[in-house]
Parts: C-alpha cells; sequence; structure tokens
C-alpha cells in the first residue's frame, strides 16, 4: 500500500509480527491458564512476550498486562487508578487534549457528582500548560493523566516536567504512550509514569493488543470483575498469538528506531516545506521541533475535509482528518478545537516503513491540484 | 446589533466561514457582522478565520433557539 499515510492509527504488520503470529497460530492456542505441558508451554512464550516489553519500556514484567487495545488500556488505567485511590480524592487532572478513551473514561468517573475531572489547557501547538498543569495537582488529585504526544498534531508533551510535581504530591501519572513507543525512546522511570498505555497496532503489531503498564506500589483496583489473568487486571483469555506477535515487532522496531526516525523526519520536513510554499492559506499544526518524527497536520482554509479526504482516497493516498465533516459526532476534533486551530481542511498525514519518497513527491504533486480545485469549486479560490 | 447578518443554519463548515470571507468587504471598517451558524465547527473556526485574517473577533451568543450568533468587527 504505497499510498498508505496513516500510521498514526495503524502500520502495517511488522514481518518480524507476521512470523511469530504464523508460528503461534499453529502452536499457541492452548489456554495458558491450564496446566498440561501445551497450556504451560504457552504459558512460558506469553511471559516471554511480556517480558519483552517490560524490557522494552524499562518496567517490570508483573507490571505489565496485555490489553484488548489501546483503548482498553485507558479505560483500565483510568478507571482502576481512581477505584484504588477512592480514599485519597475525587479530583481527575489531565490534558485538554488526551485521546477520547482517557477522556471519556474520566467522564464516566464524573457521572459521580462526587468527582470532579480539571482539564489543563494547551497552547497553539498543543503543548500543556506546565505551570496551569502543576497547579492542579492536590492532596485530593487521584490521578493525572497526560500523553507523551499527541496523536493528531505530533507534539511532544512537557511529561518530564510534570511527573515530578505529581510524586511530589503523591499523585499517580498515567502516561500514554501510543503515539511513541516504537518512534522515539519510552522509559517508565524516566518519564516519572505511576501507569503507562500503548498500543501494538502502531508499532507493527497486530490489531487487537494493548499494554497497560501499572508500577509497583501505585493502588489499582480493577473496575471489571476480576479474574486470574493479566495479574488480574484483565479478565479473559489472552489473545496469545497476537500478544506474541505483537512482542516480536516491538523487539525488531527498537533495533530500527533511530534511522528509521531520521528518515521519516526528513520526509516530513519536505512536506512541511513543500505544502507551506505551495498552498497559499495553509497552516501547520503543532511544534516544528519537539514533535514525533513521523507525523504532520495541517488545516487548509475553505476547504472541505471530507472532499479533500475523498480526492485523496480517489488517488490511492489514505490520510485522517480531524475535521467535523469526517467525523461521525458531526462534531470537529477536541484537540484542534483545544489548540485553536482551524478545523476543517484538516489533514493529518503520519509515515511509516513502508513509506518512501516516491509516495512523498507522489502525494506532494497531487495535494496542491486538489486543495486549488476544491476552493474553486466552494468558489473561495479568490478570498 | 449587527450591521450584516449572515444566516447559514444548515449549512456545514467551512460554508459559514467563507460566506463571512466573502461578504465582510461589504462593511466600513469597525461595523459588525454576525454569522449564524448550527455547525459545531463554527465557533473554533470563525475565532480561527479572525487570527489568520487579522479581523476582530467579539463573541458569541447562543440564540437562536438550536444556533449561534457569532460577531466578527471588520478591522
Amino acid at each position: 500500500m504505497s499510498g498508505y499515510l496513516d500510521a498514526a492509527s495503524a502500520v502495517p504488520l511488522h514481518p518480524a509480527a507476521r512470523a511469530a503470529l504464523e508460528r503461534a497460530l499453529a502452536e499457541g492456542w492452548t489456554d495458558p491458564a491450564r496446566l498440561y505441558g501445551a497450556a504451560r508451554r504457552v504459558r512460558i512464550r506469553l511471559d516471554e512476550a511480556r517480558a519483552t516489553v517490560a524490557r522494552a519500556l524499562g518496567a517490570e514484567p508483573e507490571e505489565v498486562s496485555f490489553t484488548a487495545s489501546g483503548t482498553q488500556a485507558n479505560h483500565l488505567a483510568v478507571l482502576g487508578a481512581a477505584a484504588g485511590r477512592w480514599r485519597a480524592g475525587r479530583r481527575i487532572v489531565a490534558g485538554a487534549v488526551e485521546h477520547s478513551s482517557v477522556l471519556a473514561a474520566a467522564d464516566r468517573l464524573a457521572n459521580d457528582p462526587a468527582v470532579a475531572v480539571d482539564l489543563i489547557g494547551v497552547d497553539h501547538t498543543g503543548r500543556v500548560d506546565v505551570e496551569a498543569f502543576r497547579a492542579a495537582l492536590g492532596p485530593d488529585t487521584a490521578l493525572a493523566c497526560l500523553q507523551t504526544a499527541n496523536h493528531e498534531v505530533g507534539t511532544l508533551q512537557p511529561v518530564e516536567e510534570i511527573s515530578p510535581g505529581c510524586a511530589a504530591a503523591g499523585v499517580p501519572l498515567l502516561i500514554d504512550a501510543a503515539q511513541s513507543v516504537g518512534r522515539v525512546p519510552v522509559d517508565v522511570d524516566r518519564l516519572g509514569a505511576g501507569l503507562l498505555t500503548a498500543s501494538a497496532h502502531k508499532w507493527g503489531g497486530p490489531p487487537g493488543v494493548g499494554i497497560l503498564v501499572v508500577r509497583r506500589g501505585v493502588r489499582w483496583r480493577s473496575p471489571l470483575p476480576s479474574d486470574e489473568r493479566e495479574n488480574g487486571r484483565v479478565p479473559g483469555a489472552e489473545n496469545v498469538p497476537a500478544i506474541l506477535a505483537a512482542a516480536a515487532a516491538l523487539d525488531a522496531r527498537l533495533g530500527e528506531m533511530e534511522a528509521e526516525g531520521t528518515r521519516l523526519r526528513r520526509l516530513v520536513d519536505r512536506i512541511r516545506g513543500t505544502v507551506l510554499d505551495r498552498i497559499p492559506d495553509v497552516e501547520i499544526l503543532g511544534d516544528p521541533v519537539r514533535r514525533l518524527p513521523h507525523l504532520v497536520t495541517f488545516s487548509c482554509l475553505y476547504v472541505e475535509g471530507e472532499a479533500l479526504l475523498g480526492e485523496l482516497d480517489r488517488a490511492g493516498f489514505a490520510v485522517s482528518s480531524g475535521s467535523s465533516c469526517t467525523a461521525a459526532t458531526r462534531s470537529p476534533s477536541h484537540v484542534l478545537e483545544a489548540m485553536g486551530a482551524l478545523t476543517h481542511g484538516n489533514i493529518r498525514v503520519s509515515l511509516h516503513a513502508g513509506t518512501d519518497d516516491a509516495d512523498v513527491d507522489r502525494f506532494l504533486d497531487l495535494l496542491p491540484v486538489a486543495v486549488a480545485r476544491l476552493r474553486r469549486i466552494a468558489g473561495a479560490d479568490r478570498l | 446589533m449587527a450591521d450584516l447578518t449572515l444566516d447559514t443554519r444548515g449549512r456545514r463548515c467551512p460554508f459559514p466561514v467563507i460566506e463571512l470571507a466573502r461578504r465582510i468587504g461589504e462593511l466600513a471598517p469597525g461595523d459588525v457582522v454576525a454569522v449564524v451558524s448550527d455547525d459545531a465547527a463554527a465557533g473554533p473556526d470563525i475565532r480561527a478565520w479572525c487570527r489568520l485574517r487579522g479581523q476582530d473577533y467579539v463573541g458569541a451568543e447562543e440564540e437562536p433557539p438550536g444556533a449561534v450568533t457569532y460577531r466578527v468587527r471588520r478591522r
């Protein structure tokens, strides 16, 4: 899929994951909770995968649980940490541009009138206000939530500036690292994570595997009826083949991460430059320097996001958009709104290992023509 | 009170912003245009347009029912 430019949603399966998945489908289907030999062998493989993921994140294996998705990991992290600290406090502090799964879980808690959710604002690049975040932390804060990098605009968040304040206040910090794992170094100690979440299909694992890390010493109580699986954190039989493939992909990606990051950063720089040069009235969003290497987002004035997605799709390009016309809810992206950015004509382009110079050239040839055409059709080409 | 009212109800973004850009030239500097919209994206987009085009965003009121009226002053 040479025109696939939506890596921030999911990337193609890494070759290492494909090999591991095929092996695991043949040998790894027995229930790891059982006691016979075939099950114990699968249990060992599952624990090896857990150790691989733990090592990649600087965590202990018993701190790592596999979930069904990054979204489920965030739900369990928010609800479980809040339940574990129910006696300490009822306030949740979160960045205004967190992933919708974090905000939805906080919203659920806020059904209880005793719970208050403080959303901390961001600047025009999408970077959370450090002073406001620190000031919101208090003895009655149950949980603080901050992403490593924004999923829509790629801006890196000042996690390391905020985590010491969380530690000083005794507040566990949930770090949503879904966009960063496999792209930039992620280490739970260095970041100061109390909890950390990630999602395998963003680093080349199969869909349907999320990661929930709960550090030792962090109080966490299952919001679901629990069983013996995943350290009591994620009930139900694990998807072992997908988990083994996810761990193999992560292991392989970490070795490629630096070189690929450099290559993709250069391609993104080229997209940024060409978009600014060749498209009038366009805003490139997010921090130009402190950002993920593989992602760039821009909004084109007077252009309908859905129509632009359609034009690009017909030409074989897959990208995503935060414009309201592309959302099931018909609401604009909460990220773009919090940044004060133009929400229409919005396009997120995110690159992966399979993206080469020719793909980017072709995209950059097409995009200015498509934008000009849509403006002409809307009668907005001379405004 | 507005010197010009653009009722864009029933039209989705970017139409309200395009209409605003198309018609603001009819005003004298200092005059106010009101854009009535029932699209959730109109608020952020009209504010962003004012920033991009150097116009004054005055504010918004939740009226008429089911819509919002945004006011912009021409510089």
